[in-house]
C-alpha cells in the first residue's frame, strides 16, 4: 500500500488583477485537504487572496532532454522580436 | 466582575497552544506539522489579548506575561480538555476538535457581548476558530472513514476525551456568558461530524469539572507548566 499522500502543485494570486503564479508543491489527501495544506504552508505572510491546486500526477511537462529540439531553433530567428521596427519619437517608452 | 472570566478564555488559548506546539517539529507530515504551529501561533495570540485585558482589568500591575508565567497550576482556570496531553496525532486532533466547536460558538456569541473589549477580542478570534474548526473537522472525518487503524484510534480518542466535554458547558457567574446555552448546538455540530467520520459518540454525559473553576486540575497541567515557565522563571530579566 502506498502510505504517501500524493503531491500537489500550488499557485497562488498574490493580488486581485495578477495571474496565480506557481509557489510549490506539497502532498494532502484529496484537495480539499490541499487547499487547507496550501493555505497553512504558503500564505502565512498575507501572501495571496486565492489558491488553485492541481495534482502534479495531471501535469504533462515537457522533457528536459527534448531542449535542443524545442527550443534552440529560436536561436537564430531575431527577427521575430520587435525589436526591427522604427518607433516614433511620440510613442515615448514602451 | 469579568477579570476571572477573561482568565479563563486566555487560558483555554494559552493552555492549548502550549500543547500544540509540542508537535512543532514532531507532527506525522510537514503539512501537519506547520498547521499545528500556525494553529498554536494563532491561539497565542489570542491568549494575548484575554490576558492582557484581564491584567489591565485587574489593575495590580500584572501583564499578560506575568499571568501566563508566575502562576501556579493552582491558579489557572482552564478547562480540562485542553490540557490533556497529546498522545497520538488522533487524539490531538479529536481534542482540537471538541474544543473548536465549543470555542467557535463561544467566540460568536461573545461578538455580540456589551463589553466593546470583549466584543472586539471575540471578533478578531472567530476568524482564526472558524478556520481552525474547519481544519479539525475534516481531520476527524477522514481519520474517522479512514483506515481501519485510524478509525480505532479516533473512536479511541473519543472515548478518551469525551468525559472533558462537559466541563465546556457547566456555567457561573465568573463567565462572560451562560455557557450552558452552547451545549445543543455543540451536540448538533458534533453529531454531524461524527455521523460522516462513523464515530459513535459515546453515551454518557458524565464530566470530569475543575479545570475552570481551579479546584482540580489533571496532574498533567504541572508538567505543561514546568516546561512552559521555566525559562522566564529561573532568568527572569531575559529578554527575545
Amino acid at each position: 500500500m502506498k502510505q504517501e499522500w500524493p503531491l500537489w502543485e500550488v499557485f497562488i494570486r498574490g493580488q486581485h488583477g495578477l495571474s496565480h503564479r506557481h509557489v510549490g508543491s506539497l502532498h494532502a489527501s484529496d484537495a480539499e485537504h490541499a487547499i487547507q495544506n496550501a493555505r497553512d504552508v504558503y500564505t502565512r505572510r498575507k501572501e495571496g487572496v486565492s489558491i488553485w491546486v492541481v495534482p502534479a500526477a495531471d501535469i504533462t511537462a515537457s522533457s528536459p532532454d527534448d531542449k535542443g529540439s524545442l527550443y534552440d531553433p529560436a536561436d537564430d530567428k531575431v527577427y521575430r522580436h520587435p525589436t526591427f521596427f522604427d518607433i516614433p519619437d511620440d510613442v515615448g517608452a514602451m | 466582575m469579568s477579570v476571572a472570566g477573561l482568565i479563563r478564555m486566555g487560558d483555554n488559548t494559552l493552555v492549548l497552544g502550549q500543547r500544540l506546539s509540542e508537535w512543532c517539529g514532531h507532527a506525522p507530515a510537514l503539512e501537519e506539522d506547520i498547521a499545528l504551529a500556525n494553529m498554536a501561533l494563532d491561539l497565542i495570540g489570542q491568549t494575548q489579548l484575554w490576558l492582557g485585558l484581564a491584567a489591565e482589568r485587574e489593575g495590580a500591575g500584572r501583564t499578560a506575561d506575568t499571568l501566563a508565567y508566575h502562576r501556579d497550576a493552582w491558579d489557572f482556570r482552564n478547562l480540562l480538555l485542553v490540557e490533556q496531553p497529546n498522545r497520538d496525532f488522533g487524539v490531538t486532533m479529536m481534542r482540537q476538535f471538541l474544543f473548536d466547536t465549543w470555542h467557535l460558538d463561544a467566540l460568536t456569541a461573545l461578538t455580540e457581548h456589551d463589553d466593546a473589549e470583549i466584543a472586539a477580542i471575540a471578533q478578531k478570534s472567530v476568524k482564526e476558530a472558524t478556520y481552525h474548526r474547519e481544519r479539525s473537522s475534516d481531520t476527524v472525518i477522514a481519520l474517522g472513514d479512514g483506515t481501519e487503524e485510524s478509525h480505532t484510534r479516533m473512536q479511541a480518542a473519543l472515548d478518551r476525551l469525551w468525559p472533558y466535554v462537559g466541563e465546556m458547558f457547566s456555567t457561573d457567574t465568573d463567565d462572560l456568558i451562560d455557557m450552558s446555552g452552547l451545549r445543543p448546538a455543540f451536540y448538533a455540530y458534533t453529531d454531524t461530524v461524527f455521523a460522516e467520520a462513523t464515530l459513535t459518540r459515546p453515551n454518557t454525559d458524565f464530566a470530569h469539572l475543575g479545570g475552570k473553576t481551579g479546584a482540580r486540575h489533571t496532574e498533567h497541567l504541572g508538567h505543561m507548566l514546568a516546561t512552559m515557565q521555566v525559562l522566564p522563571r529561573n532568568y527572569p530579566d531575559a529578554t527575545w
